[in-house]
C-alpha cells in the first residue's frame, strides 16, 4: 500500500521532482498539511515488472499533459493580461477563423496521442500476458473477506479484517484510528507467496461484484460471479504489501483488506508444508 | 411550418391577456416557455442544496479516520443518492431550465413548440426526485449501491428499490420529452433566415444534446427495467447463476452513462461559446469547427463506453479499442479550448461575472480533461480506476466545468429574465469563493487517489488523513458560497439598477434586441435574419 513497506527500496529521485512539481499548486491553493509526506502525492513505483511500467507511462502521461498545459493556460494568462479592456486593448473583429490554426491544432494533438497510443499498447499486451506461470492461485471475494486457494495444493485460507481495526472502526468505538496499527490495512491471515516467481492469479466472487487491488502491484481486477479473470505478479522483494477492495460491495466495502506477504521460496515451501500437514491430519481422520 | 402565420393568427387571438394568469395556477397549468424555464431553474437550484448536503454530510465524514457521525450504509445511500439527485435532478433539469429560456429567444421562435407536454416534461420531476428521495425513509434505506446500479449489488436494495427504479424511468421520461421539444423547437421554429449555421452555439450545442439523450436514456430504462424484472418476475439477465451476465449490465449502463457525461457538459460548452465572445467584443473563433466539434464529441460518445469499465477481464482487442477511441476525444475538445483561447486573442476583455465563470470552466474543465486523457491509458487506468483519482477527475469536469457553466450562464442572462442587474461585487465575490474552494476540495483527491485511497468508502487508513481534512474543508466552504448566489439571485428579482435591452457592451445574438424583463411572450412577429 502507499506506504513504503520496510523493504521496499526508497523512490527515485524523480518520483521527488514530481511530487514536488504536484505539489506547489496544492500549496498555493490549499496550504500544506503539517505532515507532509511526499509519497502520499504520487503513485507508487511499487515492486512488479508491471507496477513499474505502469508507473512509467503515468509519468509519462503527467509530463505530457503537464508540458500541454503549461503551454495552455501560459497562452490563456498572457490573453487575460494583454488583452484587457482596462489597458486600452482593441477587439480585432477580422479574426474570427482560420483553417490553418485549425488544421495545426488538430494534427499536432493527432501526433502526441499516437506516439501515446504506441507507448501503452504493448505495455498493455505484456501486462495482460500471463504464460509461464509457476503457480496459479484463486481468489475469491465474499462479503466482506477474501478467500484464497493455492490450486493443486488443498490450501486454502480466507483473510477478514484484523481484530484491532475491526474493533476501531466501529461508530463511536472510542479508539483512535491512529493507535491502531496499519488501521484497515490488516488482516488476520495474509496471503503469502514466494518472492521471484511468476504467480498468476484467477479471480471470480461470491455474492457481489468486488476488485481485487494491491497499488505496489498495480494489479486491479474486478471479481465477479459467473467469470473467471486472470492476472498475473511476480515480487522479486520480501515484504508485506497492502491494498483493499476497490468495487463497492456493500456497507463494509471499506473493511476489506488485501494484505499479501512476499516471502522467500525456501520459507514459502515451510509455510505451504505446514498449511498441508493439519488438512492431511484432518483428512486421515 | 410557416411560423409567421402561425403566429400572427395566435396573436390576434390573445389580444386581450398579455400577461400570465396569478398565483400559483400560473405556475402549475404553465405553457409559456420562460414560465417553465424558471420552474426548470429553481427546481434545479433546489436540488443543488439537496444533493449539496447529502454531499456534506460524505465530506463530514471523511473530515477524520473513524467513523463519527453515520453508519457505513447510510454513507452508502449518500454517495448513491447525491450522485442521482446531481445528475439527474440538478445540472440537466438547470440546462433545460436554460433551453427553455434561451433557445425561442435565441432563434426568433414565439415559444416552444411543444409547450403542453413542456409542462409536464417539467412536472414530472418534483415527483420523480420526491419518490427517489423519499426511498431515504423506507425500510432498509434508499439505494446504496452506488449510482451506476450494478447487480448484483443493487439487488440488495430494501423496499427502496421498485420507487428508484421508478424514479429513474420517470426522470428519463422527462429528460426524453424535453430533448423532443427542443429538436421539434430548433428544426422548425427557426425565424426565417436563421439557417442551422447562423444559429447561436448555445442552440447547436443542445441540437446535439437532444439527440444523445434520446439515443442514450432508453437505453437506461432498458437497462433498469431488466434489473426489476430480475428482481421480481424471475429472470436472470444480470445472473450468473441463471445463466446470465452480472457485466452485460455495465454495458447497458455505461452505453448510457458516456453519452451521458456529454449531455451534462455540451450545454455548458454552448453557454461558455455565448460567454466568451461577449466579454472579448469580438466574434467566436472558428465558429464552423466547433459546430464540428460538438458533433463530434457526440459521435465519439457512443463508441467509447467500455473506458469505464477496463478491470472487468475484457478481451485485449476491447480495451485496445476502447482505450484508443477514447484517445480520440482530446483532439475535438482541444480544437474548442483553442477556439475559445482564440475568441479572447486579441480582444478586448472585461471581467464581469459570466466571464470569470467562462474563464474558470475555461482552465479547471481542461485540467478536468487532463486527467481525464490519463485515465484513457489502460495500463494507468488499473491503478488509477475506482480510486479517488476518478472521483477528482469527473468533479473537475462536472463542478468547474458543467456547474460553472450554469452559473456563468445564470449571471449572463439574469439581467435579461429579471430586468434588473444583479450585485457586480457579490458576484465577484461569489465568482473567487467557488474557484478556490472547488481546487480545495478536489485538487487534494487527485493525490489520495494517486497514493491508493479506493472510492465509496466510509473511513480510510490514517495515511490519507491529512487530504482528506483539506478535501472536506474545501466542500463546505464550496457549499456555504452557493448561498450567496441565492442571495444574489433573490436581491436581483426583487430589484436593482434597471437593464438595458443589450445589457453588455454589444453582445451578439437575438434575445438581446428585446427588452429587459423579457416580455411574456417574444417574437409573435417573426424577426428578419439577413
Amino acid at each position: 500500500m502507499p506506504h513504503p513497506n520496510p523493504t521496499t527500496p526508497s523512490p527515485a529521485p524523480r518520483r521527488a521532482t514530481l511530487a514536488s512539481a504536484l505539489a506547489l499548486p496544492a500549496l498555493l491553493l490549499a496550504g500544506l498539511p503539517a505532515r507532509a509526506d511526499w509519497s502520499l502525492l504520487n503513485m507508487p513505483v511499487g515492486v512488479t515488472p508491471v507496477s513499474r511500467e505502469v508507473y512509467d507511462l503515468h509519468m509519462l502521461i503527467l509530463w505530457i499533459c503537464t508540458i500541454i498545459a503549461v503551454a495552455t493556460f501560459g497562452a490563456m494568462a498572457y490573453a487575460l493580461v494583454a488583452f484587457r479592456k482596462s489597458k486600452g486593448a482593441v477587439a480585432d473583429t477580422n479574426m474570427t477563423h482560420s483553417t490553418a490554426a485549425e488544421i495545426i491544432w488538430t494534427v499536432i494533438p493527432v501526433v502526441i496521442l499516437v506516439f501515446m497510443a504506441f507507448q501503452a499498447a504493448p505495455a498493455l499486451i505484456r501486462i495482460e500476458d500471463t504464460r509461464n506461470s509457476e503457480m496459479t492461485i484463486k481468489i475469491t471475494g465474499y462479503q466482506w473477506k477474501w478467500e484464497y486457494e493455492y490450486l493443486n495444493e488443498g490450501v486454502s485460507l480466507f483473510s477478514s479484517l484484523a481484530a484491532d481495526s475491526n474493533a476501531a472502526r466501529r461508530k463511536n468505538a472510542g479508539i483512535d484510528p491512529r493507535s491502531v496499527e496499519n488501521y484497515l490495512l490488516e488482516v488476520d491471515e495474509p496471503l503469502v507467496v514466494p518472492a521471484g516467481v511468476k504467480i498468476r492469479y484467477l479471480i471470480t466472487a461470491n455474492d457481489v461484484l468486488h476488485a481485487w487491488w494491491v497499488p505496489d502491484f498495480a494489479v486491479k481486477r474486478d471479481a465477479i460471479p459467473g467469470y473467471v479473470n486472470e492476472g498475473w505478479f511476480q515480487v522479486d522483494e520480501p515484504g508485506i504489501y497492502r491494498g483493499q477492495c476497490a468495487e463497492l460491495c456493500g456497507k463494509d466495502h471499506g473493511f476489506m483488506p488485501v494484505v499479501v506477504k512476499v516471502v522467500p521460496k525456501a520459507e514459502f515451501d515451510a509455510w505451504l508444508a505446514a498449511r498441508k500437514a493439519p488438512a492431511a491430519v484432518a483428512a486421515a481422520n | 411550418m410557416s411560423t409567421a402565420t402561425t403566429h400572427g393568427h395566435a396573436h390576434d387571438h390573445h389580444d386581450d391577456h398579455h400577461g400570465p394568469a396569478k398565483g400559483l395556477m400560473r405556475w402549475v397549468t404553465t405553457t409559456n416557455h420562460k414560465d417553465i424555464g424558471t420552474l426548470y431553474l429553481v427546481f434545479a437550484l433546489v436540488m443543488l442544496f439537496v444533493g449539496g448536503a447529502m454531499a456534506l454530510i460524505i465530506r463530514l465524514e471523511l473530515f477524520q479516520p473513524g467513523l463519527q457521525f453515520v453508519n457505513p450504509d447510510f454513507f452508502n445511500q449518500m454517495t448513491t443518492m447525491h450522485a442521482l439527485i446531481m445528475v439527474f435532478g440538478m445540472i440537466m433539469p438547470a440546462f433545460v431550465g436554460f433551453a427553455n429560456w434561451m433557445i425561442p429567444m435565441m432563434i426568433g421562435a414565439p415559444d416552444m413548440a411543444l409547450p403542453r407536454l413542456n409542462n409536464w416534461s417539467f412536472w414530472i420531476l418534483p415527483f420523480a426526485s420526491g419518490i427517489l428521495v423519499s426511498t431515504l425513509f423506507m425500510d432498509g434505506g434508499g439505494p446504496a449501491g452506488g449510482w451506476t446500479l450494478y447487480p448484483p449489488l443493487v439487488l440488495q436494495t430494501g423496499n427502496a428499490f421498485p420507487f428508484a427504479i421508478f424514479a429513474v424511468h420517470l426522470l428519463g421520461m422527462s429528460s426524453i420529452m424535453g430533448a423532443i421539444n427542443i429538436i421539434v423547437t430548433i428544426m422548425n421554429m427557426r425565424a426565417p433566415g436563421m439557417t442551422l449555421l447562423k444559429m447561436p452555439l448555445f442552440v447547436w450545442t443542445w441540437l446535439i444534446t437532444a439527440y444523445l439523450l434520446i439515443g442514450a436514456m432508453p437505453v437506461l430504462a432498458g437497462g433498469v427495467t431488466m434489473l426489476l424484472t430480475d428482481q421480481f418476475f424471475g429472470t436472470s439477465f444480470f445472473s450468473a447463476a441463471g445463466g446470465g451476465d452480472p457485466v452485460l449490465f455495465q454495458h447497458i449502463f455505461w452505453f448510457f452513462g458516456h453519452p451521458e457525461v456529454y449531455i451534462i457538459i455540451l450545454p455548458a460548452f454552448g453557454i461558455v461559446s455565448q460567454i466568451i465572445p461577449t466579454f472579448s467584443r469580438k466574434p467566436l473563433f472558428g465558429y464552423d469547427s466547433m459546430v464540428y466539434a460538438t458533433a463530434s464529441i457526440g459521435f465519439l460518445s457512443y463508441i467509447v463506453w467500455a473506458h469505464h469499465m477496463f478491470t472487468v477481464g475484457m478481451p485485449l482487442a476491447g480495451m485496445m479499442f476502447f482505450m484508443l477511441s477514447t484517445m480520440l476525444i482530446a483532439i475535438p475538445t482541444g480544437v474548442k479550448v483553442f477556439n475559445w483561447l482564440s475568441t479572447m486573442w486579441r480582444g478586448s476583455l472585461t471581467f464581469e461575472t459570466p466571464m470569470l465563470f467562462a474563464i474558470g470552466f475555461l482552465f479547471l474543465f481542461t485540467i478536468g480533461g487532463f486527467s481525464g486523457l490519463m485515465l484513457a491509458i489502460t495500463p494507468a487506468d488499473f491503478q488509477y480506476h475506482d480510486t479517488y483519482f476518478v472521483v477528482a477527475h469527473f468533479h473537475y469536469v462536472l463542478v468547474p466545468g458543467a456547474l460553472f457553466g450554469a452559473l456563468g450562464g445564470a449571471y449572463y442572462w439574469l439581467p435579461k429574465w429579471t430586468g434588473h442587474m444583479y450585485d457586480e461585487t457579490l458576484g465577484k465575490v461569489h465568482f473567487w469563493m467557488s474557484a478556490i474552494f472547488v481546487n480545495v476540495t478536489f485538487f487534494p483527491q487527485h493525490f489520495l487517489g494517486l497514493a491508493g485511497m479506493p472510492r465509496r468508502i466510509p473511513d480510510y487508513a490514517t495515511q490519507f488523513a491529512d487530504w482528506n481534512m483539506v478535501s472536506s474543508i474545501g466542500a463546505f466552504g464550496f457549499g456555504f458560497a452557493q448561498l450567496l448566489f441565492v442571495y444574489v439571485v433573490i436581491k436581483c428579482v426583487r430589484g436593482g439598477k434597471p437593464a438595458t435591452a443589450e445589457v453588455w457592451d454589444n453582445p451578439e445574438g437575438l434575445e438581446w434586441t428585446v427588452p429587459s424583463p423579457a416580455p411574456y411572450h417574444t417574437f409573435d412577429e417573426a424577426p428578419v435574419i439577413k
